[in-house]
């Protein structure tokens, strides 16, 4: 079965480049032109319309999508489906992102290109299904227990979602982690006009296959940088993969502490080693500000709006935005503290990255919280508020 | 310019097209937009909301901060939302569904009922809204409609668009204040 | 005998991961060779097999076999091995699974990949234990059998894994004990053949989990125990109407066999289908 990779023929199938589309809509348009070619998911609010998108669009183009009978089948399809060669993802909210962390760490021990889509919820538990939040931030890091790196992006608008969504499956290939794309449900619901990528502007990075024969090829081990090169399933090659801990042969090895530490070490140096690399930040620096905010994701265009007022009624504040959320781009966000005494935090949660920021500035300067729970995003003037008078004190 | 509307009733009243509808067409007139909207999960019943800001720069917040029009298609909605509206917005109630003082009462359902279908009183009130901001033509809102509209009910939409459209324009001297 | 065995082993077994963790009197080692010589027998490109497992003493098959493994996360083998085989469907998946990975935890994928009816192959090796873990009840445990965690017996029924297969959709349904070696290779031969979800459930020992807990505490007293309590479907049907009805041996040999549209088929044609809807072969 052919995989179109045919930007004509994608094209045909995804319509015009500009549309007016939604959110996880457009996840699915971004996957499908980052070259994915197998989907698996679970019906759940506010993510649903990821599936639905997937399963209409991905068959015309000769991949497969599957609704499995759960969130955990899903992300163990997707899995199995990437040792199979694809390029492949799933999409969830809070509930199926805590069954799926099981897997997001066997896809860490095993070095599995994959991504995730969370198009976050209110919760916890249940929760507002129909609202949006932020509360599963730390969750992306550190949901999944061992050590372990997590690649996550935060998309803040919908063409974010096209463009982030693509980028995810590249790095997925590249670092052989998984991505999460942190949405939310705004963000997820929305609809704003979108302009799909020209095909020049489209590179596909594919994991790096064997540079040795089968019985030569070490599969754990890193030849060139990191990230070992990676034996596709059925090519002759046969790797045993397995989420034990393992040798570079990919056999067991769980009674060899340093063993043990040399894989560990790689898998989560591989990612962190490279957070510059990795950092995307968007940085509005104003000459002579005192307070900074430091947004992320959908309450990111709260604190732009919040800047636009702020600035309108006289005053001098700096925004950054993370794009990249984790690995967590210390050094930007150190350099962009610098001369400021204050940052503001904007988040839909009772404080999450606030945390992360804070240990990075090292009392650099002080870190306060704007923090909005219940479903509505957070308006603009509860975040100038917050710049004038002060926020929750992190 | 910056244009924000915010449409409130009943799931099931075709608010959230009715936003959709809207943002599109403004895109299509060349304007940037976002659409919005807040439901619970419930398929019919429950609150709905649906918010659109047209604006011809980038637009950093995406819900409305400052109305230019309400829109209330049921009681509830009105009494959550009706009075929030800037100095110099709208307040338009359906006349055949709510109850409210010092607003404009528009027929939406009864005209609907006229062109042929009550289920598309939410057209009806697209056309008004289209006409009522100003930015939008009309032909590019007809166009919009039709583009998300289940087909062979094309002739139907169209009449209800332009009796919304119709309905703003032949208002009799400005306001119906009831 | 002894000659095809090396034969096998020097064909199909990853001697760096040789000698197995199994226990004396565990049947699991049979139940290797068993496959290996069913996929030997019909010809099975070993390049393009892949074995999936999950995780417990069956689910280390994988690892013996020089082949493509995946050796998953705890009852997930199947759904995995459903996202392998749906992207790539020249390759044959086999799954190794025992009663507590595919039926405990597994239980829900087992049941949606046989209703799907995914071509694939699972060998459940039946040893009514949480082996790997010191021998705790499993849903396969007879009632009122000891285990580490019913210390006072099991005040649960267990499941019939094969009718839950059938009743689940699958295809190709057998159950042997690890003492009938040609039939079982027999029966993994035709659930590999088997378009569609092949199933086949293996009673094996486990001496030092279940047996030492239930006075069956070496092989020959579990062969012993497997020979007194199953009975053939052939030798079944031999019997007095009630008779029949008054067994209360299980019942072993092939349980079910039909064909039916398999999952990856049908997916196949409907991209033929779409593609040639986008892409007319003649131009307009």
């Amino acid at each position: 079965m052919s995989r179109e990779r045919d930007y004509r023929r994608v094209m045909k199938v995804l319509g015009s480049r500009e549309q007016f589309a939604q959110g996880d809509v457009a996840c699915a348009y971004g996957a499908i032109l980052g070259g994915c070619d197998f989907f698996a998911g679970y019906p759940i609010t506010p993510a649903t319309e990821v599936a639905e998108a997937m399963a209409a669009l991905l068959p015309r183009l000769g991949g497969a999508v599957m609704q499995m009978e759960d969130e955990i089948a899903s992300l163990s399809a997707v899995i199995g489906a990437a040792w199979a060669g694809s390029r492949a993802f799933t999409a969830t909210s809070g509930p199926g992102f805590s069954l799926m962390q099981e897997g997001i760490g066997y896809a860490c021990m095993t070095e599995t290109p994959c991504v995730i889509v969370n198009v976050q919820r209110s919760g916890p538990s249940t929760g507002q299904p129909t609202e949006p939040a932020q509360g599963d931030m730390l969750q992306a890091r550190w949901g999944t227990h061992g050590d372990h790196e997590i690649i996550a992006l935060a998309p803040a608008s919908v063409q974010e979602c096209v463009d982030l969504t693509r980028l995810a499956f590249n790095l997925a290939e590249e670092y052989r982690n998984p991505v999460l794309v942190m949405t939310d449900g705004e963000v997820g619901h929305m609809r704003e006009q979108i302009v799909l990528p020209a095909e020049d502007e489209i590179e596909l990075v594919q994991r790096r296959p064997p540079t040795d024969e089968p019985g030569a090829f070490v599969p754990f081990r890193a030849v060139q940088g990191s990230v070992p090169e990676m034996a596709t399933f059925g090519t002759g090659f046969h790797t045993y993969v397995t989420g034990l801990t393992h040798d570079e042969r990919g056999l067991p090895a769980t009674d060899d502490a340093e063993k043990h530490t040399k894989l560990v070490r790689r898998l989560v140096d591989k990612v962190r080693d490279d957070t510059e690399r990795l950092t995307r930040v968007e940085v509005d620096k104003e000459e002579g500000a005192e307070v900074g905010i430091v947004s992320y994701g959908i309450s990111a265009r709260s604190a732009a709006g919040a800047v636009r007022i702020a600035r309108a009624e006289g005053r001098k504040i700096s925004h950054l935005r993370l794009i990249s959320v984790f690995p967590f781009p210390e050094r930007a966000v150190r350099d962009f503290a610098n001369g400021l005494d204050r940052i503001v935090v904007p988040e839909l949660n009772l404080g999450q990255i606030c945390h992360v920021v804070k240990e990075a500035l090292e009392g650099e300067a002080a870190v306060e919280l704007v923090s909005r729970i219940g479903g509505e995003i957070i308006p603009p003037k509860e975040i100038v508020r917050a710049l004038v008078e002060g926020g929750e004190k992190v | 310019m910056k244009k924000e509307i915010r449409i409130c009733g009943f799931g099931g009243q075709g608010i959230i097209l009715a936003g959709v509808v809207l943002g599109e067409a403004a895109t299509r007139a060349g304007h940037r937009a976002v659409q919005t909207q807040s439901y619970g999960p419930e398929s019919r019943g429950g609150a709905a909301r649906a918010e659109v800001v047209i604006s011809s720069e980038p637009i950093d917040y995406p819900r409305v901060s400052r109305p230019d029009v309400v829109v209330a298609l049921s009681q509830a909605g009105y009494d959550r939302f009706g009075k929030d509206v800037a100095d110099d917005g709208i307040v338009l109630v359906d006349e055949a569904l709510v109850e409210a003082e010092g607003v404009t009462s528009v027929p939406f359902t009864t005209t609907a009922e006229e062109v042929g279908r009550k289920i598309v009183s939410n057209v009806v009130m697209v056309g008004y809204l289209g006409a009522l901001i100003e930015v939008i033509p009309h032909d590019v809102l007809e166009s919009t409609v039709l583009a998300n509209i289940p087909a062979g009910t094309e002739d139907l939409n169209r009449k209800a668009v332009t009796a919304g459209r119709d309905l703003w324009l032949n208002r009799a001297g400005g306001n119906d204040v009831s | 005998m002894f000659n095809q065995a090396k034969k096998i082993r020097d064909k199909y077994i990853r001697e760096e991961m040789w000698p197995s963790i199994f226990c004396t009197g565990c049947g699991i080692g049979n139940i290797l060779n068993y496959t290996l010589r069913a996929i030997d027998s019909i010809g099975l490109d070993i390049d393009r097999t892949v074995f999936c497992s999950g995780i417990g003493c069956s689910s280390r098959l994988p690892g013996y076999i020089e082949a493509d493994g995946l050796h998953t996360t705890h009852g997930r083998a199947i759904a995995f091995a459903t996202g392998v085989k749906v992207y790539r469907p020249e390759l044959s998946v086999i799954v190794f699974t025992g009663d507590g990975d595919m039926a405990g935890i597994g239980g829900n994928h087992f049941i949606h990949a046989a209703r799907r009816n995914v071509d694939m192959t699972v060998i459940c090796i039946n040893n009514y234990t949480y082996g790997m873990t010191g021998g705790q009840v499993s849903p396969t445990t007879p009632a009122e059998d000891f285990s580490t965690t019913t210390p006072y017996g099991n005040l649960e029924e267990p499941f019939d894994l094969c009718r839950l297969a059938i009743g689940a959709g699958a295809p190709f349904v057998a159950r042997w004990t690890m003492g009938f070696p040609y039939e079982t290779i027999a029966a993994v031969e035709s659930a590999i053949q088997t378009k569609g979800f092949g199933f086949v459930e293996i009673l094996a020992p486990c001496p030092t989990g279940y047996g030492k807990a239930n006075e069956l505490r070496d092989a020959p007293a579990n062969w012993e125990w497997y020979k007194k309590n199953t009975i053939t479907r052939i030798d079944l049907a031999r019997l007095s109407p009630d008779e029949r009805a008054a067994n209360r041996k299980i019942v072993i040999g092939t349980l079910w066999q039909e064909e039916k549209p398999e999952y990856v088929e049908r997916w196949q044609r409907l991209v033929q289908r779409l593609q040639a809807e986008d892409e007319p072969a003649t131009p307009s």
